[in-house]
């Protein structure tokens, strides 16, 4: 976070001392101009969301049909294709949503609100589907379609954060509000996220540790992690162009009801004049 | 010190003061949030009699054995970390997973004997996913029994070309 403070100018640039260090770097309010952020993600989505499915279809197809299946666990290894990459967007999702609620409450940027409004409900999917493929995968394996372990418990917390989340920013009647409140819960909440990833390593859980991690290589045969990684980039794009055009969605939907809202104004000012 | 420059401190300061609180509160239910016991943590801290808890850890090699009661099925195995093992009875069909050298949690209660009695017997996996043909190779070069315990760490692993090499070697 270092670049910090070369989001750009505060929201009184008369505030601002001249004698400051010249600002560089991307200036993240030029996005909130909603005009330019549609022309430019709407250059975007398409490929994003074309790519996104075709990897994830390539993936998926490899993994689940093509891989070998596991020496002890047989084909029912391949519930991992679907399970992993769910879970990394479900924590990656909401870990989104916290840098939405740092740039909503500090920089007041306006796209961050909306973007956290709308990334809450498909995070919330994708945590719903590595909970239900794991279920899925926990019966078979361990003998058990749930157990209260660490690793499944702080993953079912961060489903209600989501729930709770999603309920927030659309439970008030003014949206700043609302906007303000689902920040600080996104923001309280992201404390889970170390707790769901260091789980399996601070306490002993039936759940087993990550297969992959930064500091040793990989515990999955290439044959296996291959169809994984690339499951995983495609749930990623899949994830940012569902959110991306729901953001789109919601932009022009706001458009809309100020220009709504302008009209009723000018008609109601052009009455009163004529009552006048 | 501009608003945003406040609001951000503010922000790191409560980020700072909730995540401290969590660790604290983690650190001192810790004993609670483990989902199973070690037979090492019994000799240390013996649960009370009749307790129902869970134990965990390794089933040892060469210690299940199978006998049948009428028509259930008893298993009888140790379950061991290293430093202490406990013998477990279970009555009841165990998972596909199970087997000597293989994580398990069980849960139950220890008996005035010192055997466990188990209620429930669940089959833990470890991290590492490989083809038959890697874990056949692993087996053969007699670097790892899987009766022993869990595969050694990836990078002493045979490649996919090693492996064809020596079929191919084999079959010629």
């Amino acid at each position: 976070m270092e670049n910090v403070s070369a989001f750009g100018p505060s929201e009184r640039p008369t505030r601002q001392t001249p004698a400051g260090p010249k600002r560089r770097g991307p200036n993240l309010h030029r996005f909130a101009n909603p005009g330019r952020f549609l022309r430019l993600s709407g250059a975007i989505l398409p490929w994003l969301t074309v790519i996104g499915i075709a990897v994830t279809a390539f993936g998926l197809t490899w993994g689940l049909f093509f891989s070998p299946p596991d020496w002890q666990q047989g084909d029912t290894v391949r519930i991992m294709y679907v399970h992993v990459p769910a879970a990394w967007l479900a924590s990656a999702g909401y870990f989104s949503l916290a840098v939405c609620a740092v740039l909503s409450l500090v920089w007041r940027h306006p796209l961050a609100d909306l973007a956290a409004q709308e990334i809450g409900p498909v995070g919330a999917v994708f945590t719903a589907i590595c909970l239900a493929t794991g279920s899925l995968w926990g019966k078979p394996m361990w003998g058990a379609w749930w157990v209260w372990d660490a690793r499944l418990t702080s993953v079912l917390v961060l489903f209600f954060l989501y729930l709770g989340q999603i309920a927030l920013i659309r439970a008030f009647d003014d949206p700043q509000r609302g906007y303000r409140a689902a920040a600080i819960l996104a923001l309280i909440g992201s404390v889970n996220l170390p707790i769901i990833k260091f789980s399996v390593d601070w306490w002993n859980t039936l759940h087993q540790p990550a297969s992959i991690t930064l500091t040793g290589a990989p515990t999955i045969a290439p044959a296996i992690l291959w169809p994984l990684l690339y499951s995983a980039i495609g749930y990623t794009l899949v994830f940012a162009a569902i959110v991306l055009a729901r953001l789109r969605a919601a932009v022009m939907e706001r458009r809309v009801r100020t220009l709504l809202l302008a009209r009723a104004d000018h008609a109601a000012s052009g009455a009163g004049a004529v009552a006048a | 010190m501009t608003r945003k420059r406040r609001r951000l401190v503010l922000l790191l300061a409560c980020g700072i003061g909730v995540g401290s609180a969590t660790a604290i509160a983690l650190t001192a239910f810790s004993d609670n949030l483990v989902f199973f016991k070690a037979p090492s943590d019994l000799t240390r801290d013996p649960p009370p009699p009749g307790r129902v808890f869970r134990l965990g850890g390794l089933v040892q090699a060469g210690s299940l054995e199978r006998t049948t009661e009428g028509r259930t099925p008893i298993a009888t195995f140790r379950v061991t970390d290293g430093r202490a093992t406990v013998r477990v009875t279970y009555a009841g069909i165990l998972p596909d997973l199970f087997r000597e050298g293989q994580g398990t949690v069980a849960l139950g209660t220890l008996q005035p004997d010192g055997t466990f009695r188990a209620s429930e017997v669940l089959a833990k996996h470890d991290e590492t996913y490989m083809p038959r043909d890697v874990a056949d190779a692993l087996k053969k070069s007699g670097h790892w029994h899987p009766n022993a315990g869990p595969p050694p760490p990836a990078s002493k692993w045979p490649t996919e070309s090693a492996i064809e090499a020596a079929r191919t070697k084999a079959g010629g």
